[in-house]
């Protein structure tokens, strides 16, 4: 008479596979592309597609079997246990990237500076170079370049993105309460958040590449402003895309007031891409 | 209740036949039997890999194969072995036995299950094909090195492309295993009531999570440095190459225990059902294991002792590895404990599970020796290095899953392996294994470097020993497989409790064990 005995264990699925295969048609059209080869990018884009319908396609399934009653509160809990470690795992990726900016910042410039026991790397190769933040290292690589300020559009977006995290909370508790009028409003206007987000970065990114001449190439600096921000502003794109299924879901009327997993998944990951972006803040734009 | 499952299966469950059953099947025994067979498989590819490298080095001067061909076998023996055949082995083993130990009727999220297994045959088959390009396989090491890798052929973003699918893999299966434990355990089995097997896994689930996606992260900015412009690894740019190092091996250290923390907890099992005995220090095995693992995040710069770290960086980093043979020895003196004065028998799975200890513990003393700055100055990418991570790798994390599949096959299959045929199999394989990589100890120390195709006329007479005993572990293996078929072809025979002294859950089910393994889930005091 135990929970386990209605442990919903799925039956045979071909989604996994046609995922698998859909991403190695992506992967190899990613490959082609960067070897220079111009079909790459016809391959990488049919990868992309079958990506997108094979997703819609298994999220379908698994939406339908939620809102049939399918899954028992001990199958909500291995979702919730699966969505956190799924997030740690982000948390891990992105560590790296800030572990690379510390080194270059605490480490590598300081060396090539002539700091420490690399004295002689300075002394020998580069011995103009001074250590300085932002650099762009001992050759100048890409160019003169202007730094991006901390003030102006990476100050709104901190403020869009943590008000977006206050009207996420707000829809949430509209869901609870079953105000579902208060719910889709409040999802709206986190996608809107999410989108404006989005599109500021496009602008701050064609700004840096045509008035501060501030590239991908420019040095550690425009690598690692570039990957840090470029990564994050994938994940809230992406993040804002799952809230816009959450809506139309909500709007379809689904989800209860007590048993709302997947609003709460794409919550959890909302409110994780917004410390992501703190982090930002404060160690790419403003320090 | 428990009909509950049967009538969904009754209802709507036409089981399809052939490939698409392996391809669509959510069930953990069948996805647990696809990984170990495709470890098996690439444990003989490598292995192949290996033999060609072997049969080079069997004499000084170039006979066999270019050393650009070499490097490409160096690079991929590695690749192969630890992520296509030594985790897809404890993956398997974790997808039969994790479910069967805690009283789950299955993995708790069998679609994602299915996805972890399927990635892996399409990514070693992407990464495998770059050795029939043009240009040539990847040639710069597992570890992948710029500048080296950078400068790579049409390999490189192939091989890491893949890289990233075993890590997505790898990713998805541990949140699997670790849903699995902490959501499916049957009432009553607090944490510490957990067979030692499935702690293990917990922490190595743990270590996977962490780990890999640092991995992803340092591939990606060789991808980017190389393709796009970064200069993350370019110190001209104010990047540093050794930067590569640093977060490869933050990856790469919890790597080597995600490789052997499941042989630990194999061996804790194994060892105290031939002794008769509990195992001795059940809650600091526990222990144990998660220093090891919390550890595991802090030693890692003890890969690159020679690149020129600040003097402080070297001895904080050589105290914490040597701090590591604590909780180590802990493990050791407590399976030597739990086989004090019991009364043992010496089936194939002991013997492999007797072994481990003793090669194992070599290979771990010759651990010490390397963490030591000064004297790895000495023997830093040498034969020795080669030496010490095979002992804990081959007669360690392979030994066990061997020991692992000799002590549950009876389980799984209802079928009993013939035990003389499979002491046979043991005495071969330790035999050449030590015949293998024993010689390398002296090579190494009289200063022979490694991945180089030729070498020094001093060192023949050890490398030839080296190439016979590596020919002859080779050889042996086959044994193994023909082993494994001898004993599918009998009929059904083994009793549910194969082994008198074996404890645990799995063996109060029957043998072969039911298609959803505990449909109503057992009570544990």
């Amino acid at each position: 008479m135990s929970e386990s005995n209605s442990y919903y264990v799925p039956h045979e699925t071909k989604w996994p596979f046609l995922a698998t295969i859909s991403l190695v048609v992506l992967f190899i059209g990613l490959a082609n592309y960067m070897n220079g080869y111009s079909s790459g990018m016809v391959i990488m884009l049919t990868g992309f597609a079958l990506l997108f319908i094979i997703t819609y396609g298994w999220f379908s399934n698994v939406i339908s079997e939620s809102e049939s009653g399918t899954y028992n509160a001990q199958v909500d809990i291995s979702f919730r246990w699966g969505m956190v470690w799924f997030i740690f795992s982000e948390v891990m990726f992105f560590s790296a990237f800030f572990g690379a900016l510390y080194y270059a910042r605490e480490l590598s410039l300081p060396w090539l500076g002539g700091d420490g026991a690399k004295v002689s790397t300075n002394l020998f190769l580069w011995p103009q170079f001074e250590t300085v933040w932002p650099s762009n290292g001992p050759t100048n690589a890409g160019g003169d370049f202007t730094l991006m300020k901390a003030s102006g559009i990476p100050a709104l977006n901190t403020l869009i993105l943590l008000t977006s995290g206050l009207t996420v909370t707000w829809a949430h508790h509209g869901l609870k309460e079953q105000n579902r009028k208060q719910l889709i409003i409040g999802l709206a206007l986190t996608v809107f958040l999410g989108f404006i987000f989005v599109g500021f970065q496009a602008y701050e990114y064609m700004h840096a590449y045509s008035d501060l001449n501030l590239t991908l190439s420019t040095g550690i600096y425009g690598s690692t402003f570039y990957m840090l921000t470029g990564f994050h502003g994938f994940h809230v794109t992406l993040g804002a895309i799952m809230l816009t299924v959450i809506m139309i879901r909500c709007i379809n009327g689904h989800f209860a007031g007590d048993n709302h997993f997947g609003f709460e998944a794409v919550a959890w990951y909302w409110h994780f891409v917004d410390v992501v972006w703190l982090g930002l803040f404060v160690f790419v734009y403003w320090l | 209740m428990s009909t509950n499952i049967d009538k969904l299966h009754d209802d709507h469950h036409h089981t399809p036949s052939g490939i698409m059953r392996w391809i669509t099947t959510t069930n953990h025994k069948d996805i647990g039997t696809l990984y170990l067979w495709f470890s098996l498989l690439m444990f003989f590819i490598g292995g192949f890999m290996a033999l060609v490298i072997r049969a080079e080095l069997f004499q000084p001067g170039l006979q066999l194969v270019i050393p650009g061909f070499f490097n490409q076998m160096t690079t991929m023996h590695a690749l192969i072995m630890i992520f296509g055949a030594v985790m897809p082995a404890f993956v398997g083993l974790a997808n039969w036995q994790i479910p069967l130990m805690i009283g789950a009727p299955d993995m708790a999220l069998p679609r994602l299950n299915n996805w972890s297994f399927w990635i892996l045959p399409f990514a070693f088959t992407m990464m495998i094909s770059t050795l029939f390009f043009e240009s040539g396989g990847p040639a710069a090491g597992w570890t992948l090195y710029p500048p080296l890798s950078l400068q790579g052929g049409d390999s490189m973003p192939f091989v890491i492309l893949s890289i990233h699918m075993l890590g997505l893999s790898s990713i998805l299966g541990a949140i699997n295993v670790i849903a699995t434990i902490l959501n499916m355990r049957a009432p009553g089995m607090t944490l510490m009531k957990m067979p030692i097997f499935v702690w293990t896994w917990l922490i190595t689930a743990f270590l996977l999570i962490a780990a890999m996606p640092v991995l992803a992260g340092a591939i990606t900015m060789l991808l980017t440095d190389r393709f796009f412009g970064t200069t993350f690894f370019t110190a001209s740019g104010g990047g540093d190459p050794v930067m590569f190092q640093h977060i490869f091996w933050f990856f790469g250290h919890p790597e080597v225990y995600i490789l052997i923390l499941p042989a630990f907890g194999i061996i804790s099992t194994i060892i105290p059902a031939f002794s008769r005995k509990k195992l001795f220090g059940y809650d600091s095995m526990v222990y144990a294991t998660a220093s090891i693992a919390l550890l595991s995040f802090v030693v890692w710069a003890h890969h690159m002792f020679t690149v020129g770290m600040p003097l402080a960086g070297e001895i904080f980093f050589m105290l914490t590895t040597m701090l590591i043979a604590v909780p180590t020895g802990v493990k050791v003196f407590n399976w030597v404990a739990t086989m004090w004065r019991g009364s043992m028998t010496f089936e194939t799975p002991m013997l492999f599970a007797i072994a481990f200890i003793v090669l194992f513990t070599i290979g771990g003393f010759s651990g010490l020796m390397l963490a030591m700055v000064p004297a790895d100055f000495q023997y830093h990418d040498t034969y020795f290095v080669v030496a010490h991570f095979h002992y804990v790798l081959v007669p360690g994390a392979v030994f066990a899953i061997i020991a692992a599949v000799y002590y549950w096959l009876p389980k799984w299959t209802g079928k009993m392996y013939d035990e003389s045929l499979g002491k046979i199999h043991f005495w071969l394989t330790t035999i050449f294994v030590n015949l293998t990589f024993f010689p390398m100890h002296f090579v190494g120390l009289a200063g022979m470097p490694r991945r180089i195709p030729d070498y020094a006329v001093q060192f023949a007479d050890f490398n030839a020993i080296a190439s016979v005993g590596a020919f002859g572990f080779g050889l042996s293996q086959l044994m193994f497989v023909y082993i494994l078929y001898k004993t599918l072809k009998k009929d059904v025979t083994a009793e549910d409790k194969v082994w008198d002294g074996a404890e645990g859950l799995e063996w109060t089910l029957s043998s072969p064990p039911p298609y959803h393994s505990f449909n109503v889930a057992p009570k544990i005091d």
